[in-house]
């Protein structure tokens, strides 16, 4: 066989370079701001001594929740804080929160508009598996190079991997207002905006907030796989525990990442419910 | 030009890949079955033409599938006809352009949905006011106008409730306090009771009709339900296969069935819940009180008739007097004021057929109809009963039944 290989692999690392070189700028805005954006989350968690942050988690769990949630909480991040795994917890917390955050900002308009567009949802759809089903360190590599050693690559790389859901769900819940609904507003004379605003989006609400929980759980698995390019935290700590293959620390490590997606699974399942009611 | 509020003029809806093309088919005389056969189109509502009068409740009947739902849709554009026009107030719906025709379905026209279609994020209160929200009322006035309309359909005090708390008769109120909260000429009601349960549905079909003596909408009203279609429409629309196949009064449809599908949809009718007194009244042989006796036994004798109503100059019932009576009187000397009977059980003109079988069974007179003034408008004989029942060409007397 000699049909040559197709240097697809060049095609890309060509590409990368390209957008290296001319959007540098821009690279170097986007690591500012969310690298800013970070350490001020991570400033005002630390800024709270750590048994007032908990009665505050808990706090919240049980406004949303059920007091069991609200107890598990208070446990898990005691024993948290007990083993001395409280400022990788906050550091991860910071990037869960960031990536999350960047995910409904970028996903929910998206979600919205491939609910709208028949053309863009087809178009969407393979790019948003693509998205999904790539191992999601992959996108470290290029994330590494725009973005430099750190937080900032762990962050963008778990917001691509993160953010499908959201868009799908936001998609879906729009799409799925019952038909008599949308006639009903139609038929009284409602703008799409208006439609949007006042029917559409309240009642995908529950499924927006699915989709939301799902980003969130996504972002906490990829933003512990972030510590392979610097990015602090819990998984720093399982990292370092791999490479000194140090059973108990990875233990340790690992079951606070643990008690941290329980913890932020509850709260987030739970925000969209309360709404509803 | 006419007094028509709305006109439908060959409206034609075709589903499927080239609804054009099925329009010309269509004017090629082919039918919905061949043009299904031929191209898997599916042709909705057929050259559908009619007129609304202002002010009536027409109600469009047919079976599930026979368009009727597609039809009522397209007066507001909620499905885009393939063809055709629908003119409401001379305005033709079907060339406005999206913010003109936003217009009007925020002033001119509301519609009630079958499955209600309350926004269940909302409140009774807030569903109520989503029209005037639309339209950018500012809110004192949404609150107000709101309020009014749940007061009329009889929801106060429902105001903070959600959709869900309430059974389907109340939550169709709130539908239909949604569709009047925008004050519309026009009202769509898209199988509106359909989904209640009988009992309720009848209240409901009633308290419509009352609403209605009040308000005078263009009431535009889709049911495959007979009986709700000849209780409460002026004219009735029937359906069939997406063509209009007659349209008319209830009595001129029950009784002049345009061909064999009407009658066949007709004839289950229970006949005397439809007729009224009016429809089987013959035109009464009266006397006035003051004439002589011997008058009024040649008024019998010339009618073929044994007993004869008496009224005042001003036509009003007072009595009745029978051929026997009368001979024993001239012998005697007395006059009709003396031998007539003063109490005489009457029916109105609007007396369903239903209610008045005991009367018109025990009297030994012809049962009298009145009117409020107590004028003698006609009298029922039993003969007349039996045959408007058997579906007999029955001369109706061209009433209206109101």
């Amino acid at each position: 066989m000699s049909i040559p290989k197709i240097p697809l692999g060049d095609w890309v690392d060509t590409f990368v370079d390209l957008l290296q070189d001319k959007l540098e700028p821009f690279f170097d805005l986007v690591t500012d701001g969310i690298g800013g954006f970070v350490e001020f989350i991570v400033w005002i968690l630390s800024s709270i001594p750590p048994a007032l942050l908990i009665i505050i988690f808990a706090a919240i769990t049980l406004w949303v929740s059920k007091w069991t949630n609200a107890l598990f909480t208070a446990i898990g991040l005691l024993l948290i804080y007990n083993l001395g795994y409280w400022d990788g917890t906050i550091d991860t917390l910071a990037l869960v929160l960031t990536s999350v955050v960047i995910s409904i900002i970028i996903g929910v308009p998206i979600g919205i508009w491939i609910s709208q567009n028949d053309t863009a949802k087809n178009i969407m759809t393979p790019i948003l598996d693509f998205m999904q089903t790539m191992p999601a360190f992959v996108y470290l590599i290029p994330a590494i190079l725009f973005f430099g050693i750190g937080m900032v690559p762990g962050i963008i790389a778990s917001v691509i991997f993160a953010m499908p859901p959201t868009i799908r769900l936001t998609n879906l819940g729009i799409r799925q207002v019952p038909e008599d609904l949308i006639e009903a507003a139609n038929a009284f004379g409602s703008t799409t905006n208006q439609k949007l605003l006042k029917v559409q989006l309240p009642l995908a609400t529950p499924t927006i907030m699915a989709g939301v929980n799902q980003s969130v759980m996504l972002s906490l698995s990829m933003v512990v796989m972030a510590a392979l390019v610097g990015a602090p935290g819990l998984g720093a700590d399982v990292y370092r525990a791999v490479t000194q293959i140090k059973v108990g620390v990875g233990f340790e490590a690992g079951l606070a990442i643990v008690i941290l997606a329980i913890v932020l699974d509850r709260f987030s399942q739970n925000i969209g419910m309360k709404k509803r009611k | 030009m006419s007094d028509a509020k709305i006109e439908v003029r060959n409206v034609t809806k075709v589903f499927g890949k080239a609804p054009q093309h099925g329009v010309k088919l269509l004017n090629e005389g082919m039918t919905k079955k061949q043009i299904l056969e031929k191209t898997g189109m599916t042709v909705g509502v057929n050259k559908a033409s009619f007129e609304v009068k202002a002010g009536e409740i027409f109600v469009i009947m047919g079976l599930s599938g026979s368009g009727k739902s597609t039809l009522v849709r397209m007066f507001n554009r909620l499905i885009d006809p393939t063809d055709g026009q629908v003119l409401i107030d001379g305005q033709d719906i079907v060339k406005m352009k999206p913010n003109e025709l936003r217009e009007v379905r925020r002033s001119k026209i509301s519609m009630v949905f079958q499955r209600f279609a309350l926004f269940p994020h909302r409140t009774v209160l807030s569903n109520t006011e989503y029209g005037l929200e639309v339209k950018g009322v500012d809110k004192k006035k949404q609150r107000e106008k709101a309020i009014e309309a749940l007061k009329l359909v009889g929801l106060e005090g429902y105001e903070n409730s959600y959709p869900s708390e309430l059974s389907g008769g109340m939550q169709q109120r709130v539908g239909l306090a949604r569709a009047l909260a925008n004050d519309p000429d026009v009202l769509l009601m898209d199988e509106a009771f359909s989904a209640l349960d009988p009992l309720i549905r009848k209240d409901m079909q009633n308290e419509l009709l009352e609403l209605q003596e009040k308000m005078e909408k263009t009431i535009i009203f889709i049911t495959h339900d007979l009986d709700e279609a000849l209780r409460i429409g002026d004219r009735i629309a029937l359906m069939k296969d997406g063509s209009i196949v007659q349209v008319g009064t209830p009595e001129e449809i029950l009784m002049n069935p345009a061909n064999d599908y009407v009658e066949r949809f007709v004839e289950d009718v229970d006949l005397s819940k439809v007729l009224t007194a009016a429809h089987v009244m013959k035109r009464p042989e009266m006397i006035l009180s003051d004439r002589g006796v011997r008058v009024a036994l040649q008024i019998m004798k010339d009618a073929k008739i044994s007993s004869l109503y008496v009224v005042d100059k001003k036509q009003i019932l007072v009595g009745a007097i029978t051929a026997e009576d009368a001979s024993d009187a001239l012998k005697s000397g007395k006059t009709i004021e003396d031998i007539m009977v003063r109490d005489i059980q009457t029916v109105t003109p609007d007396t369903l057929i239903a209610d008045m079988f005991e009367q018109v069974a025990t009297a030994s007179l012809p049962v009298a109809v009145v009117d409020e003034q107590n004028r003698l408008k006609g009298i029922v004989v039993r003969g007349a009963v039996l045959a408007a029942l058997a579906g007999d060409d029955i001369q109706l007397n061209g009433n209206e039944v109101k």
